[in-house]
């Protein structure tokens, strides 16, 4: 490595950064949230066996499982203009992003709600709690710590994934990454950091899972 | 007080109860005995629409229901009245003792938290747990999870509590302390319907037993005289297989 390619480094080093929390960070904390109230929304309405609602959340899951996130990008950002409706880059980001997180979450959530002893819900109608009032105090607060674990992946799944807001003309890390690159033309070490600054968020986020574990453990 | 009559209710092809009738009175105790699948649990279970009975009749003080077509506001009142307990505690896992007390106190019952918190700890007083107030029941054993059960239904101050086999998933050494309990709540004047494989405890805590097979209630009798001088032949085959252990 020569004294150069260091030079250039440590300069794009911060732009890779601020652009990770600039850009990256907030498209994937609003797309996480919106995706978790519809991921929830989506498993209640199954669990509950609500008619209608319940054939949508599974017609909804299956279209969002089953087309690839890019090709979803590309419908709605290049795709809707042409009916008129023309979304900006970073609303279409989040709105694909979004929708895949519930879909797919939703099936943690379910599967979790799922795995909470039906006795307990048997139990509050027997000291007179309501379905909603015993999902929401006693089993919703159960699964979501049992499904703490693989969200926490869905989450980690979705840094990565933000990198294809990159087609769309969002300049996050890739697209930084890509744009110094083009100018310097060492594309191997500028993706290499990119890789670096993703794998440095994700560190974070591991951690922080590790550390709300332990004390969802404690909790109980 | 409470009255069942003429009970059905089938799971698919397997008739589960034939025609069951039953009479409560105020400060009955009465133990529910018989094989497995004699349908005891179902019946306790549709008193308290848990299972939806086929066809069937309850009055309960002045007021009648169909027990197949019961509204939910009806079914809602009927709880409101009746403790149940079961035979796997389904104590609230992410509630400490007191708050599975007092969940229903405050939530259903739209009570204070203090004045709920206050019936909460004398519930658990009751059953001997005054030191066990904030512990989570994966910190408890089936004992004390299962007393902690029996003071949820009794804070709620029902007229009748129906116990669906309290001990059958408890240690040996741990049935004891539930059953002292549930004397003294028998004691107290409690009304109670107990279903259970605890022969001491339905010959000497209990006033009345039932005996159930194949979905019929086989003999109904005060208890001295169903243990001592049963009237049909299935129970005297009964008492002979029991007294042989």
């Amino acid at each position: 490595m020569s004294a150069r390619i260091i030079e250039i480094l440590i300069n794009s080093f911060w732009d890779l950064l601020l652009a990770g929390i600039k850009v990256t960070i907030p498209l994937t904390v609003i797309s996480f949230s919106i995706g978790l109230v519809i991921a929830l929304f989506t498993a209640l309405v199954q669990t509950a066996k609500i008619p209608v609602l319940k054939s949508l959340a599974r017609f909804y899951v299956w279209i969002i499982r089953g087309t690839p996130m890019m090709v979803q990008l590309f419908v709605v950002y290049f795709g809707l203009p042409s009916i008129g409706i023309l979304l900006p880059a970073f609303t279409s980001a989040v709105l694909v992003f979004s929708l895949s997180v519930g879909a797919y979450c939703s099936e943690t959530v379910r599967a979790a709600l799922e795995s909470v002893p039906y006795g307990q819900i048997e139990a509050g109608y027997c000291v007179g709690m309501n379905y909603w009032q015993i999902m929401f105090r006693i089993i919703i607060p159960q699964a979501l710590r049992t499904a703490f674990p693989p969200l926490s992946n869905s989450l980690i799944g979705l840094v990565k994934d933000t990198s294809l807001a990159y087609n769309v003309a969002i300049v996050e890390i890739m697209a930084t990454a890509q744009r110094i690159a083009s100018r310097t033309y060492d594309y191997f070490w500028l993706y290499i950091e990119a890789a670096f600054i993703y794998l440095i968020f994700c560190t974070v986020l591991q951690w922080l899972q590790r550390h709300f574990e332990a004390k969802l453990e404690t909790k109980r | 007080m409470l009255e069942i009559k003429n009970i059905y209710k089938s799971f698919g092809d397997l008739e589960v109860l034939k025609g069951v009738n039953l009479t409560v009175n105020k400060g009955d105790v009465i133990a529910i005995l018989g094989p497995s699948g004699s349908g005891k649990t179902t019946l306790l279970r549709c008193i308290n629409f848990l299972e939806r009975a086929d066809s069937g009749t309850m009055v309960f003080d002045n007021d009648t229901y169909d027990m197949h077509s019961a509204t939910s506001k009806q079914i809602a009142a009927i709880r409101k009245r009746t403790g149940f307990v079961f035979q796997n505690y389904n104590l609230f896992a992410n509630k400490t003792a007191l708050g599975n007390v007092t969940e229903g106190l405050i939530v259903a019952r739209k009570m204070k938290k203090a004045q709920a918190e206050e019936i909460g700890k004398k519930a658990l007083d009751k059953v001997g747990l005054s030191d066990r107030y904030d512990y989570y029941p994966s910190q408890l054993s089936g004992g004390q999870q299962q007393r902690v059960a029996i003071a949820r239904a009794v804070a709620a101050n029902p007229e009748v509590i129906l116990f669906d086999e309290p001990t059958s998933a408890l240690d040996p050494e741990l049935i004891g302390e539930v059953l002292s309990v549930m004397r003294d709540l028998a004691s107290e004047g409690m009304t109670m319907l107990v279903v259970t494989h605890e022969i001491n405890f339905a010959r000497n805590v209990s006033n009345q037993v039932i005996f159930m097979e194949n979905g019929v209630i086989v003999e109904q009798n005060d208890s001295k005289t169903f243990f001592e001088n049963p009237r049909e032949e299935r129970v005297k085959t009964f008492i002979q297989n029991i007294s042989r252990e």
